[in-house]
């Protein structure tokens, strides 16, 4: 299933900086980067229990928030891009 | 069953693969070129003098994803994968068969059927579509000759017998394709089948195709705990990965042959995507390379019946399924080793 993963962490604070690289880490690590906090993840249901698990582990829930989207299997005719940024598409034909 | 996941197809020279977290990043001049999280993919395979960082190896074992890399012209040099895992007692089970003539025959006359049987169909698909249009007298008859053939081996014979009965069947078969290539005609003509190198386009085109096969009938033996190297029909040889090449018998007219003709039959390739080089040899130029790579990856997300599980899966988990069915058969879970066959 695809999983859109989005995050508002607040840097005000070092320990909040911090907070938003490690977050942003684990986000690239399982997913696509579509834009600056914006990850389109691929991923079956355990894959998703871990990354929420890690995630959850790293965010302070009073200054930052996370919402996870689930666009399901069918999940391409759900997304629409405009402009910058070119994606691939993980089940498409990959050639470099 | 597993699920399918992407192959990532390194076709450019200066490319470099690396390893950034658990993201697979492949660099060109130094500069990020592609990034992908490394549990999309199964497999890498690369064409051409690359290279891969130990690092992003390392990973690539760990995930079980498996990185193949070609020459240029799609010949297999190398296949980075773990230790080899599963099962030992498997293992040894076919080893055991496999020193046995009359047990390697009989698995060995099964890839056989199933390959008889997928290129007779692939000229009896020519025949409906076709056989009005132009003269397919020949094809009939080879389509003939074939069916016979399989009833030939489907019996208790010797390993030379299927051997012989394969290699005459190969040169019907491969006698008649001509009269399947409608398009084009005046660039892709064979005589028989010829590799290493190529001599010709439409030999280049399998050959390409053969070898992206080979990568996935292997990957899909390692997989399921069988050894690539120990083959029933094709005999022990240092570095010759003998069970994936009988794997892959009963694919070659489903998912190549049958894939190359429509390329050419589409001009989807065309006659300039080749070059003869001096020495005789064809090779194909990275345009074509990218046509043929972006058509296979289509295949094989094409579903499919499976005519013995009774499953619909996609194409591209059909090595991966017929590997699980030998294992079950050198277990003894099942008492013949059903072909893939393409109805």
């Amino acid at each position: 299933m695809m999983v859109l993963v989005t995050y508002d962490v607040s840097t005000t604070t070092e320990a909040g900086k911090k907070r938003l690289r490690h977050v942003a880490k684990q986000c690239v690590n399982y997913g696509q980067r579509v834009q600056n906090s914006v990850f389109e993840c691929l991923l079956d249901p355990a894959q998703f229990a871990a990354l929420k698990n890690k995630l959850e582990g790293i965010i302070n829930k009073d200054e930052d928030s996370l919402r996870y989207y689930f666009l399901g299997s069918n999940w391409k005719r759900r997304v629409e891009h405009v402009g910058a940024r070119q994606t691939f598409d993980p089940e498409g034909t990959i050639i470099v | 069953m597993r699920k399918m996941l992407n192959v990532l197809y390194v076709t450019n020279p200066e490319a470099y693969l690396v390893k950034d977290g658990e993201n697979l990043v492949v660099r060109i001049q130094d500069q990020e070129a592609f990034r992908t999280p490394i549990h999309y993919l199964e497999g890498i395979v690369t064409f051409g003098y690359m290279g891969a960082s130990p690092a992003l190896l390392g990973m690539c074992v760990e995930k079980g994803v498996t990185v193949s890399f070609l020459t240029a012209s799609g010949k297999h040099q190398a296949t980075v994968h773990g230790s080899p895992k599963g099962n030992v007692l498997l293992r040894r089970k076919q080893y055991r068969l496999a020193d046995s003539d009359h047990d390697s025959a009989q698995i060995a006359s099964m890839f056989i059927i199933g390959k008889l049987a997928n290129c007779r169909t692939v000229l009896r698909r020519f025949i409906s579509d076709y056989g009005e249009k132009v003269d397919a007298a020949q094809v009939v008859n080879v389509s003939k000759i074939l069916a016979r053939n399989v009833l030939r081996v489907n019996k208790e014979i010797h390993l030379d017998e299927v051997r012989g009965i394969e290699g005459e069947s190969a040169r019907e078969y491969f006698s008649v394709l001509n009269h399947l290539i409608v398009a084009q005609k005046e660039y892709f003509y064979i005589q028989g089948r010829n590799r290493r190198p190529p001599l010709d386009n439409f030999n280049a085109l399998l050959s390409f195709l053969y070898s992206l096969l080979l990568h996935e009938a292997r990957a899909a033996l390692e997989t399921v705990g069988l050894d690539p190297y120990v083959g029933f029909l094709h005999r022990d040889r240092p570095g010759r990965v003998g069970l994936a090449l009988d794997l892959m018998e009963e694919f070659r007219p489903y998912m190549a042959d049958r894939l190359a003709l429509s390329l050419i039959n589409r001009r989807q390739v065309t006659g300039d995507g080749f070059i003869k080089k001096e020495s005789g040899g064809v090779v194909m130029k990275d345009t074509a390379r990218k046509a043929v790579i972006e058509a296979w990856q289509k295949r094989k997300r094409e579903e499919i019946t499976h005519p013995f599980l009774n499953k619909k899966i996609p194409a591209g988990l059909l090595p991966y399924a017929q590997a699980l069915l030998l294992a079950r058969h050198l277990r003894g879970d099942l008492d013949r080793y059903p072909p893939f066959v393409w109805k």
